[in-house]
């Protein structure tokens, strides 16, 4: 059990300006479950892709072993060769592609170009049964789940001989039953005698399934812990990652809430293209100014639809409800009247809705209100430089300078990129969909620092999360939804996991 | 000092890039031509052969930044140029009014497109290819298959006037040295403004003998350009036409919230439309610039050939995508200047000219253009990836 099959040793890579990993050391049993942890930008994905050869051999310093052989890999097809395979955060899988079709892609079960499509089937039912899944093989990759998209890349992996396997965040886009289901797999596939490396910032999930825990900060290994040496908790992590104690993972605040100031009445929307199809059924709610108001909700229960439909009407066909603000009916028929209204709205998706990412970060921050520095629709790009400046400072965005592309950014960055926005926009009235997915636990408590700093100037904060230690530790009161609907509303005294988790499930066995 | 100088230049490099080459292939051509290409009235017959597709590659720059293509456009400037002959040809109709009407048809034109482009997503490469054809029938259609020439003296004007002078006497119009003066001084006054502002913002500028250099280089330019027009017959009408769109794009690319709106449209457009952007009217409205610039290039290609025939137009989209591509814009939309556009047009155009000049036959002319917009495309690629790693 105590043979080491993978050892990074002294590992330096160097880009221009920035040493991001700075003499790392990793040493990987064979058969136990790994886990990589670390604030974005500590260097977890890049040492990864030195391991798996997208970083070629000779682009960084250092020594890898792997099954006591020195490895010099020049691209990923070398590492794969030797059974390390990776799986990225985003999800690699073609949708327009069958489930056969994608485990095998670019290891086709063929001989002499010619594809055999009975054996293809056929490996792919044993992969399947292996993880767990029990779909038809020739089924579009794009039409299921991403829970079970994430297990067929597992099959995929299966598939290379894979004897140690990375996977980058795995759980991140997942719900909790989803989640869970991988975790057990992974639990399961180790039985098996499977080495695996995991990057993930859920500490919760590490700490259930980890045998090992090496933390990374700034390019450089803090420590490796182990399951049976060391006493592990969460707050013993988070300690090695931010390198202090972080005593509190909430900011404190205390609540300044004032009149009722935006409301939404009997708000009822269909899917745009399936026009019969309820999305939000009669959901009527307020919001006091100052106040934190939370939407917890299983995956699918309309929390997004019901934002994006409110603001500007950006998702759906609206059938009926009303808007009120400041005792006053308003209309919101686009975004852009939304955004005058005061309305600003936070996508869960920063990549995809949030940012340009191939502009700079101050061409961002300003997109949604160029107005305010524009003069017969001239933009003042000093002013802006300015305004951008200022953002940098007050949410400590991590750049040397506004000019760099958004692209380049960790996460966590984006992410204040994105609040920086809306900020910026003047709004009344923040819709923030999952505002911390995917971002490292210190980022977490900078950005709930501003959740705070928000609602005690005032305004009126709406948080969307599927996490809901998150939801209890900043909210002053939730809304739960399902299918559509509101099941319950509960203030912050009286909240819980399980009160939660209770109306996150009512009303589901009377539907189904 | 030496370290600063190196890093402006690498960041420099790709948005100069297209310029050096620029330079380097004239001063190419103007040894292999012994001096030909320079030659006054070789310039002043670069400008006016080149006008039209200069024109083109403006409207399919702002077209290719919002991430679509415009393959009608010669079609569109032949329809145009058609129905302008018709009406001032056939029908007397005065010069001044044929005109607008005619960019006025350009707009419908180019409405029809963008509304099927913006409103009803069918992909812009579709929509214009099938413009391509529709337009192309409709000119022939029009015209009934013959050429209809010729054009008043005063609509030629614009393709074959030059600006008119103060005196005839010397051999040196002086107007135009004046002009190149006056912008010579336009420029020192505006870089000093910008210095100004920078300072009262307290930002960093860049520093002063890199900004001094870069003036002398330019108001060396201007002035030797216009020197040589000078001692032809001047500046060319088409010339100020130019320099006019050349201004007034490049304004509004950079310095409205229109301009941010298109490139915030090209580089993500669910990012775009989120933030607020109308980008389905944004759209809309590319495909009317496009399809106006069209009928402006039609206007100027008919002048200068003083005829509309039905082949007019022939491969003018490819010229003007191609001078987009190899002044740096990309594919996917979101990246691209006007003056890369036009360096683009420009480099394309001189090597027309020299390759002409040489005696080099088409043939060898097509493939060797080919060959430069492949080159240009790699070389813009690979400096990105070098700035990325």
């Amino acid at each position: 059990m105590s043979n080491i099959l993978l050892e990074m040793k002294n590992i330096t890579k160097t880009f221009p300006g920035v040493k991001a990993l700075n003499k790392v050391n990793l040493k990987v049993q064979e058969g136990e479950i790994h886990a990589l942890m670390g604030e974005n930008g500590a260097g977890k994905s890049t040492l990864m892709k030195v391991l798996s050869g997208v970083y070629p051999y000779g682009s960084y310093e250092g020594e890898i072993l792997f099954s006591n052989q020195l490895c010099q890999f020049k691209e990923i097809s070398d590492s794969e060769s030797k059974g390390i395979v990776i799986i990225h955060q985003e999800l690699a899988l073609i949708p327009q592609l069958s489930i056969a079709e994608n485990i095998f892609l670019g290891n086709e079960q063929a001989k002499r170009g010619i594809i055999n499509w009975y054996e293809t089937d056929r490996e792919t039912l044993k992969l399947l049964k292996m993880v767990g899944l029990t779909e038809n093989p020739s089924t579009l990759a794009g039409t299921i789940g991403v829970g079970k998209q994430q297990l067929v890349e597992i099959a995929k992996a299966l598939s290379k001989k894979v004897k140690l396997l990375i996977l980058d965040e795995p759980t991140a886009a997942l719900n909790e039953e989803d989640s869970d289901n991988l975790l057990n797999l992974l639990l399961q596939l180790k039985e098996q005698g499977l080495t695996s490396i995991i990057i993930s910032h859920k500490l919760n999930e590490i700490i259930k399934v980890a045998d090992a825990i090496t933390i990374l900060r700034d390019g450089q290994t803090i420590e490796t812990l182990y399951m049976n040496q060391d006493e592990i908790t969460e707050e013993r992590i988070i300690k090695g990652m931010v390198g202090r104690d972080l005593t509190q993972r909430y900011p404190s605040r205390v609540p300044n809430i004032g009149d009722t100031f935006f409301e939404v009445k009997d708000w009822t929307v269909y899917h745009p293209t399936q026009q019969n199809r309820l999305i939000i059924d009669q959901v009527s709610f307020h919001i006091n100014k100052g106040e934190i108001v939370g939407i917890a909700g299983l995956m699918g229960a309309g929390r997004t639809e019901l934002a994006m439909s409110i603001f500007g009407e950006s998702y759906g066909i609206k059938k009926s409800g009303q808007i009120i603000k400041d005792n006053k009916p308003i209309q919101v028929k686009s975004i852009s009247a939304a955004i005058n209204a005061g309305i600003a709205y936070v996508s869960e998706d920063r990549k995809e809705y949030g940012l340009i990412l191939i502009n700079d970060i101050k061409r961002n921050i300003t997109l949604a209100n160029l107005k305010s520095i524009s003069k017969y629709f001239v933009v003042n790009d000093h002013q802006e430089l300015l305004d951008a400046e200022h953002f940098r400072e007050r949410l400590k965005i991590k750049t040397p300078s506004v000019h760099q592309l958004t692209g380049n950014l960790s996460g966590g960055n984006q992410q204040k990129v994105v609040l920086s926005k809306w900020i910026y926009a003047k709004p009344d009235i923040l819709f923030l969909d999952e505002p911390t997915r995917g971002i490292d636990v210190g980022a977490k408590y900078e950005i709930y620092t501003i959740i705070n700093e928000l609602a005690n100037e005032g305004k009126g904060i709406l948080v969307i999360s599927s996490e809901l230690p998150e939801l209890l530790g900043i909210c002053d009161r939730i809304y739960v939804m399902n299918e559509g609907r509101f099941t319950g509303e509960v203030t912050r005294e009286e909240a819980s996991q399980e009160l939660l988790m209770k109306f996150m499930t009512k009303g589901r066995v009377e539907h189904a | 000092m030496l370290e600063s100088i190196k890093t402006i230049l690498k960041s420099n490099v790709r948005q100069y890039g297209m310029f050096i080459a620029l330079v380097l292939i004239m001063l190419l051509f103007e040894i292999i031509t012994d001096g030909t290409l320079m030659k006054p009235l070789n310039i002043t017959n670069l400008v006016l052969q080149n006008s039209y597709i200069l024109i083109l590659a403006i409207g399919m720059l702002l077209v290719i930044i919002t991430g679509h293509i415009d393959l009608s456009v010669g079609s569109v400037a032949a329809f145009v140029g058609a129905v302008s002959a018709i009406m001032m040809v056939k029908y007397n109709v005065p010069v001044i009014l044929a005109i607008i009407l005619s960019l006025a048809i350009g707009a419908l034109v180019g409405a029809w497109q963008g509304f099927w482009v913006a409103y009803v997503k069918i992909p812009a490469f579709i929509v214009t290819l099938a413009g391509m054809l529709l337009f192309r029938g409709l000119t022939m259609l029009v015209l009934n298959g013959q050429s209809v020439a010729p054009f008043p003296e005063s609509f030629r004007a614009i393709s074959t006037g030059f600006i008119s002078d103060i005196n005839h006497n010397g051999t040196l119009h002086l107007v135009t040295i004046i002009l190149g003066i006056i912008l010579s001084l336009a420029l020192i006054l505006f870089e000093w403004r910008k210095a100004r502002i920078d300072k009262t913002y307290q930002l960093a500028s860049t520093p002063l003998p890199v900004k001094i250099a870069k003036l002398a280089i330019l108001i060396f330019t201007i002035n030797y350009f216009s020197y040589i027009f000078a001692s032809y017959k001047g500046l060319p009408n088409i010339f100020i036409l130019l320099f006019a769109l050349i201004a007034i794009y490049s304004f509004v690319m950079k310095k409205t919230v229109m301009g941010r709106h298109v490139y915030a449209l090209g580089g993500n457009e669910k990012a775009a439309k989120l933030s607020g952007v109308k980008t389905k009217k944004m759209t809309f409205w590319v495909f009317v610039n496009m399809g106006v610039l069209s009928a402006l290039a039609g206007l100027v290609f008919s002048a200068r050939l003083n005829a509309a025939t039905p082949k007019a137009g022939v491969n003018f989209e490819l010229d003007a995508i191609a001078a987009a591509f190899i002044g740096g814009a990309s594919a996917t939309g979101g990246v691209g200047t006007v003056i890369g556009a036009i360096v683009g047009g420009l480099v394309m155009g001189v090597m027309n000219n020299g390759m002409s000049l040489v005696g080099l036959g088409i043939d060898y002319q097509q493939g060797i253009k080919g060959l430069v917009l492949l080159s240009a495309v790699a070389f813009d690629l690979y400096n990105k990836n070098k700035s990325s790693h």
